[in-house]
């Protein structure tokens, strides 16, 4: 299965990107020029994280109108997985294939740390590797990862399965100690209403190797694999 | 001529550079200071007489320069 991971200006976990993908036997990945303007042959898109375009104006608000965009939104609508990690996750939102923002963390600073999330929904496209309820370590890195959404998108959300991860204590408690950004409901990572757009502010493609302190990412990218081979499983 | 596109926090959405700037003021003798937002000023040199610009320039104070999702604008001209 082939993944395409986006190179924006400014991106810096491209590489990391492609060595989760390519660590996870039947998966490959390419990185895609941000300038080209065709993803045919790929199962999956992953939007890095970095400082796309330096985060100028706001994080994510130019990366969305590089000519790669055009496909990545066609193949969404199309049901291909697409999966945004930090920098990726604030494209996704500024284009509007997720809804809300993520805006500057509440406490000012940048936070860099190696965090606990708990999985909402355990059915989903990138998580049904994981239990409902059970914890992924994951590292953050982020300035502006507080999520932001109004009240009636955040009940859109609650009712539709779509946060499918939070921000928790050890012992799976979601409390405000536990929330590094001060995001709205602990909200780490959510989808759109098809299920087919993931975005998160942690680093799946950071943690796929115990050596790195956790290997919790591979479940997500395990996740993706089955589910395109489900995919194909009924397209056949 | 100079076009200014003044964006704003909404006022639902969490501003703490504007809550960290407000302390400051109250700190250093201005105690009556309330509250303070803080957002982005543009200056856009531009030549108002091109086709449809007004329209064209609030698509893109739109789509580009603010996220209505959680900003403001005004244009002044």
């Amino acid at each position: 299965m082939k993944f395409a991971v986006i190179q924006f200006p400014g991106s810096n976990c491209d590489q990391d990107c492609v060595a989760a993908v390519n660590g996870i036997p039947g998966l490959n990945a390419e990185y895609v020029w941000h300038k080209k303007t065709s993803l045919d042959g790929f199962d999956a898109i992953v939007l890095p994280g970095g400082f796309s375009y330096g985060d100028y104006l706001r994080c994510g608000a130019i990366a969305r109108f590089s000519p790669i965009m055009a496909s990545v939104v066609e193949e969404a609508r199309k049901g291909t997985l697409v999966i945004g990690t930090c920098n990726g996750f604030q494209v996704l939102c500024e284009i509007g294939l997720l809804p809300g923002a993520l805006v500057r963390n509440r406490g000012l600073h940048f936070v860099c740390d190696l965090i606990t999330t708990r999985v909402e929904v355990g059915d989903s496209a990138f998580t049904h590797g994981c239990a409902q309820g059970s914890l992924l370590r994951l590292p953050i890195a982020h300035g502006e990862g507080c999520y932001f959404a109004d009240d009636a998108t955040l009940r859109e959300l609650n009712e539709n399965r779509q946060i499918i991860l939070r921000y928790a204590t050890p012992d799976a408690q979601i409390t405000p100690s536990a929330n590094p950004n001060g995001s709205i409901e602990n909200i780490a990572g959510i989808c759109n209403r098809q299920g087919n757009v993931f975005g998160l502010m942690p680093h799946p493609d950071r943690a796929c190797e115990a050596r790195l302190g956790s290997a919790d990412g591979r479940k997500i990218f395990e996740s993706m694999m089955r589910t395109i081979a489900e995919q194909r499983q009924q397209a056949a | 001529m100079k076009v200014k596109v003044v964006v704003t926090p909404k006022a639902a959405v969490l501003d703490p550079q504007g809550a960290a700037v407000r302390d400051a003021m109250q700190h250093l003798g201005m105690p009556e200071v309330q509250s303070v937002r803080i957002g982005k000023y543009l200056e856009i040199e531009v030549d108002d007489k091109a086709p449809n610009f007004d329209s064209r320039l609030s698509d893109l104070c739109r789509d580009l320069l603010s996220n209505p999702v959680i900003e403001d604008y005004e244009v002044v001209k």
